[in-house]
């Protein structure tokens, strides 16, 4: 019993990241941009979050709970915030392909991530010996001290820091927006039919800069709970790996709806670490970790023979939206 | 007669599609924006620096083109260069494959496991012939598949070939776990002995420069002096008229990938059998991707094509040097290949579309019914 | 008053004036058809009233006000609200998603209460609508209804339907009628633009024609008779000058017989159709655009498959009949069969824009030869002969075609599938958007390749060009052949009333 609580415990936390990511991605490419350059921000959205973070435990004395959190957050969300709006200045304002422009993002924020997670400390000519936010972690990894009493139980359902709830809040509002909302009707229209949009009289770029952007940073607080919670405020160059990745593969395989992502999220984050848990021989553990992608390969698969109309990707994604075009 | 009444309403300006673009302007518009991508990439170096810019472009030259460093410079060229020839008749044929990755990977893959398996079974020159055919048949197959998914059904192709890289890397793991019991994450060149290329003129790398100079060639004359090149940039430039002449659409689109799959696979021999002689799953190292964007900046012309990747190349080299002797990290290079690719994505719009500015009272488009 | 007018509305596209002066007016409570031929300018001049194009000349009143509509938007905010032919719907959503996409009245989104809404407007005017039904399981005419809905629930009194009935069956179209006079009843003013005779006359107050651009009258349906509304629409005969031979010798080259189509919406866009092409003779082929022409001559060339009929070809060499019917554009060829087409759309089809004339004079014969290379040569010398013998107006034959002018375009089209020698040769509105000039090169290539001994067909629109360029006129309509006539002793009134008619019988010519 203990075992399969920790199970879950541990596959939550390698899934909110992607959660996070997927819920990101969705609502992009709602809105008909297909923004590879997700991986990229969640890099970028992670280490701007350090740097802030890096900033205040280095020079005050007194680290502030609340602060610690909310300076790490800010940061991280501006980080985002300014890597997706180039990407919507590139591909929706100047109308540039959106595969080159988002690998080209991707690029750039690994780049960056990479470049100041190992460089901070030698450009700002600090004394520490490492980039380890330890102090700021703990705050981001406070749980109710209520969890440890409820045995499993409470290792299941109340053992995280406030960053996994979070990540499910954002998915059930981002469903219900999509789904009930006025707003995500037109959301939803822009990403199908951009030209029947515009007829409608709804204005299609700044849907398109304003999904993207959110998305944008939603994905990136998905690299800031990486760093602050998963790996205890320590940065390590590449320890973000693939997930970016993955979490555009779960969009694919929870076909486009948040809800469903939040257990796509948490069984991919299974899948994860599932060969830390089951008895299987090294050599295999390479093929458990294929089985994300193979899934996802099965599902995009199936939806495209069956055509099923709700199940398809948004009808005009990864295309650029001209007027004149029509 | 009744007045003609004012626009109330009329925005300041009005974007165009330009339906001609001189040659001039286009590489004017172009050669501005390198430009000024390398002066804003001269700024953030001395930012991180604090070196004069003079010395930091001077850097930048010694990394790429220095002394010992030139045969490394034209050798990482050749592979980039490999790598983005392989994607470009699938992308004339708009078909957006961006599982390069995976195709470079799965042909490293096959030429290590024949290099392993076969080593020092078979002569070395026969073992090099089987690594060749396996490497094109396995990176063939690996662009078929996404291929023949979309050929028949549609299956969207970006998403597709982007999860097939994934299966490949854990493909290797896979392999370097079977082929390395101590657990190393990478299968070097003691376990891989044979089948290595051989050294032309006493330097490394000659043959694969060599062979990637083949490959361009071959890829220009089939893109633009044959029959099925020909029908790629019908297909790409028009399904309807494809459909008009009566060419088979399915069958052209599964045979360009396969060539597509097939070449990656090549670079992925030049990988393993011409250079590393070692295997591990970051082998290819971005160049899937990388390969994309030269391609398209090169607008997929393979001639072109040898100066796009040339420049990210240089950059990437000359950067590391930056970042060596400024003991900053070497991922600063990705940090200034992605500055010059921004505005490079950027200048296209002003190639492409004219900005008429409405106080010159613009002249009415006239759009489709 | 008058609920809309027009006052000597003008639009020009460059140097194209597509309405001129035109004026026109609708009351509450009236139904206005405006009649006219494809290209007479309904739709330009109904897009400037719903804020798609703006006028160059001439005022817009609604309920006598002058005003200023530059948006679609502005035109909701007038209440006018247009039924486009091309449905603006988002196929994944629901009828009611559809129809509240893009209100924003401020008040809180509801959809059970706007399906309520719309369950009510469907009541008052006996639609018949599923609002949760998504549009990509909807017949045409459900989306239709769909956006008549749309318009509606925003609250418009004036109304356009732009060729409403193109898409729909007769009862459907009977149908749509009830529900335009139930709307009519209740006051709302509704602009129905056709170019069928009867619907005409059966559905509308009014009647205003338009000819190329030029407003010409307004009468009430009640006084007037569909022989006086032909001749408004299709004018006085203009002699143009063509020179048109007599036939020699005349065999049946192409025969098609009880050819039937139906389209992925389920119309059946080609009904029963039966004729022959004979050698050394234009068939024109006549009728509104979209009745079946453009779908006929795909058929023949093998780029749809037809349901059932035969297409029969008899070869000029050795006699014998062959069945082209389900081949492909290459078993054709391979069949020996010397097949050209000059599709209507010459850059999305007939030539690739962005390659030169080189490479696409080689487009239907690149596959020639067992050599895996392109041999560019015969294509280079047949550029080259093209263009000095058309006379098209390019630096070289290395210029993309799309760079070139539309006259220039469409010479090097029909050049090319003239070159082929063909025995049957097919051109879809060959002089659309041509000069007068350009247009007389390609009435003489035509007259040309028939001298020769080929069987031409000519889809064309000008009725005055089809009346002396063609020895024998097909009329189609609702793809129908509702006649095929002489065009030696044929009339342009009696095309026209053919053109109209919704349903006849095959005469065969």
């Amino acid at each position: 019993m203990e075992m399969i609580a920790q199970f879950i415990y541990r596959s939550i936390l390698q899934g909110t990241p992607l959660l996070y990511g997927a819920t990101g991605e969705i609502l992009t490419e709602k809105s008909g941009n297909l923004n590879l350059g997700i991986p990229g921000i969640m890099y970028v959205g992670a280490i701007s979050g350090v740097i802030g973070g890096f900033f205040y435990q280095t020079n005050s004395d007194y680290i502030d709970p609340f602060l610690a959190v909310l300076i790490p957050l800010l940061c991280c969300l501006l980080g985002s915030l300014l890597v997706s709006l180039l990407y919507c200045f590139l591909t929706v304002t100047l109308r540039a392909n959106q595969n080159v422009t988002g690998l080209a993002i991707t690029t750039f924020g690994v780049g960056f991530g990479n470049f100041f997670g190992g460089s901070l400390i030698k450009i700002l000519d600090s004394d520490v010996p490492y980039l380890a936010l330890v102090k700021i972690a703990k705050a981001y990894k406070t749980t109710p001290d209520f969890a440890s009493d409820l045995g499993p139980i409470g290792t299941i359902f109340f053992s995280y820091g406030f960053m996994v709830y979070l990540a499910i809040i954002i998915a059930v509002i981002a469903s219900v927006v999509l789904k009930r909302t006025k707003v995500g009707l037109h959301l939803r229209a822009v990403g199908e039919n951009p030209a029947t949009a515009d007829a409608a009289g709804i204005n299609v770029n700044r849907y398109k800069y304003v999904a993207t952007c959110l998305g944008g940073m939603i994905a990136g607080l998905g690299g800031l709970f990486y760093v602050m919670d998963y790996s205890n405020g320590i940065w390590s160059n590449n320890g973000f790996g693939d997930r970016g990745w993955l979490a555009i593969a779960i969009v694919i395989f929870v076909i486009w709806k948040p809800s469903l992502a939040i257990p796509g999220s948490y069984f991919f984050g299974a899948l994860y670490i599932l060969f830390n848990y089951i008895n299987v021989p090294m050599t295999y553990i390479p093929i458990i970790q294929m089985l994300p992608y193979v899934v996802t390969i099965f599902v995009l698969v199936a939806t495209s023979v069956r055509k099923k109309r709700e199940n398809q990707p948004p009808q005009a994604l990864g295309l650029s939206y001209f007027r004149e075009e029509r | 007669m009744a007045k003609v009444k004012q626009h109330t309403r009329e925005p300041l300006f009005h974007i165009t599609k330009r339906t001609e673009v001189p040659l001039k302007s286009s590489v004017l518009v172009r050669t501005i924006a390198i430009v000024l991508a390398l002066i804003v990439c001269g700024i953030v170096t001395k930012l991180f620096t604090g070196d004069n810019p003079i010395s930091i472009y001077k850097t930048i030259i010694h990394g790429a083109i220095g002394s010992g460093r030139f045969l490394v410079t034209i050798h990482e060229l050749a592979l980039l260069l490999c790598v983005s020839l392989a994607v470009t008749p699938a992308f004339r044929m708009k078909f957006w494959n961006i599982g390069a990755e995976g195709q470079v990977l799965i042909g490293c893959l096959s030429t290590a496991m024949c290099m392993f398996y076969l080593g020092g079974k078979v002569p070395e020159g026969l073992l090099i012939l089987i690594m060749t055919c396996m490497a094109i048949l396995a990176g063939a197959i690996w662009g078929v598949i996404p291929a023949f998914f979309k050929a028949n059904w549609g299956t969207n192709e970006t998403l597709f070939t982007l999860m097939m890289n994934y299966v490949a890397i854990q493909l290797i793991e896979y392999f370097l776990k079977i082929a390395d019991k101590s657990g190393s994450n990478v299968v070097g060149p003691n376990l891989l002995s044979h089948g290595w290329f051989p050294r032309l003129f006493g330097q490394n790398y000659i043959l694969n420069i060599l062979i990637v100079v083949v490959i361009t060639v071959l890829i220009y004359i089939y893109l633009n002096f044959t029959k099925h090149g020909y029908e790629i940039s019908v297909v790409g430039e028009s399904e309807n008229t494809a459909r008009y002449i009566g060419i088979n659409v399915k069958k052209v689109v599964i045979r360009t990938m396969a060539l597509s799959g097939a070449i990656c696979g090549i670079a992925g021999l030049l990988l393993v059998g011409g250079s590393s002689h070692s295997i591990d799953s970051n082998l290819a190292d971005g160049r899937g991707f990388t390969a994309i964007m030269v391609s398209w900046l090169a607008k997929f012309n393979p001639i072109t094509m040898v100066l796009t990747a040339l420049l990210i190349v240089f950059l990437e080299r000359g950067a590391d040097e930056v970042s060596s002797m400024f003991g900053l990290n070497a991922d600063f290079a990705e940090i200034l290949t992605g500055i010059i690719l921004f505005f490079i994505i950027g200048c296209e719009f002003f190639i492409n579309y004219k900005i008429n500015f409405t106080h010159k009272k613009t002249e009415e488009v006239k759009e489709g019914k | 008053m008058n609920a809309l007018e027009l006052r000597n509305v003008t639009k020009r596209f460059g140097e194209v004036v597509a309405n001129n002066k035109v004026n026109l007016s609708v009351e509450a409570g009236e139904i206005l058809a405006i009649l006219g031929e494809n290209g007479s300018g309904k739709t330009t001049l109904m897009n400037m009233i719903s804020g798609i194009y703006y006028p160059d000349e001439g005022e817009i009143f609604v309920n006598g006000e002058p005003v200023t509509i530059s948006s679609p938007k502005d035109a909701f905010d007038y209440k006018i609200g247009m039924i486009h032919q091309h449905f603006k719907l988002v196929d994944v959503f629901t009828a009611t998603e559809n129809i509240v996409l893009g209100i924003d009245d401020g008040k809180h989104f509801n959809l059970k209460e706007a399906a309520k809404k719309t369950a009510e407007i469907s009541e008052k005017y006996g639609f018949d609508i599923d609002p949760k039904k998504k549009v990509y399981t909807m017949s045409v005419s459900e989306k239709q209804t769909v956006e008549i809905v749309k318009v509606l629930y925003r609250g418009a009194d004036i109304l356009i339907l732009d060729e409403p009935t193109a898409v729909l069956t007769p009862q459907e179209t009977e149908k749509l009628f009830n529900v335009l006079r139930k709307m009519k009843e209740d006051g709302k003013s509704i602009i129905i633009i056709t170019h069928k005779m009867h619907e005409v006359l059966s559905v509308s107050d009014r009647v205003a024609i338009l000819r190329r651009g030029e407003y010409i009258n307004t009468v009430k349906t009640s006084e007037t008779n569909e022989a006086e509304l032909t001749e408004m629409m299709v004018g006085k005969k203009i002699s143009l000058n063509i020179n048109r031979s007599e036939p020699v010798d005349p065999v049946d080259r192409l025969v098609v017989k009880d050819l039937n189509l139906i389209n992925s919406d389920g119309v059946k866009v080609l009904n029963d159709i039966n004729f022959a092409a004979r050698s050394g003779e234009i068939l024109g082929i006549a009728g509104i655009a979209g009745s079946g022409q453009r779908e006929l001559l795909e058929s023949i060339a093998g780029l749809i498959s037809p349901n059932s009929g035969e297409i029969s070809y008899n070869d000029p060499k050795t006699e014998e009949i062959v069945n082209l019917r389900e081949k492909t554009p290459v078993q054709i060829r391979d069949l020996g069969v010397r097949l050209s087409f000059v599709p209507e759309d010459r850059l999305g089809m007939g030539l690739v824009g962005n390659m030169d004339i080189v490479d696409n004079m080689m487009l239907r014969s690149y596959k020639k030869g067992n050599s895996i290379f392109l041999d560019r040569q015969p294509p280079k010398d047949l550029a080259e002969t093209i263009i000095e013998d058309l006379e098209v107006v390019t630096p070289g034959p290395t210029t993309p075609v799309r760079r070139l002018s539309g006259g220039n375009v469409q010479k090097v089209l029909v050049g090319r599938e003239i070159a082929a020698a063909p025995t049957v040769l097919m051109a879809a509105y060959p002089v659309r958007g041509l000069d007068i000039n350009s247009s007389y090169t390609i009435y003489n290539l035509l007259n040309e390749q028939k001298e020769n001994g080929v069987a031409v067909i000519f889809v064309g629109e000008d009725l005055d060009v089809l009346l002396e360029l063609c020895d024998r006129i097909l009329v189609i309509g609702s793809g129908r052949v509702t006649g095929i006539v002489d065009g030696r002793t044929t009339t342009k009134e009696e095309v026209g009333l053919l053109m109209t008619k919704m349903d006849g019988g095959n005469e065969n010519g």
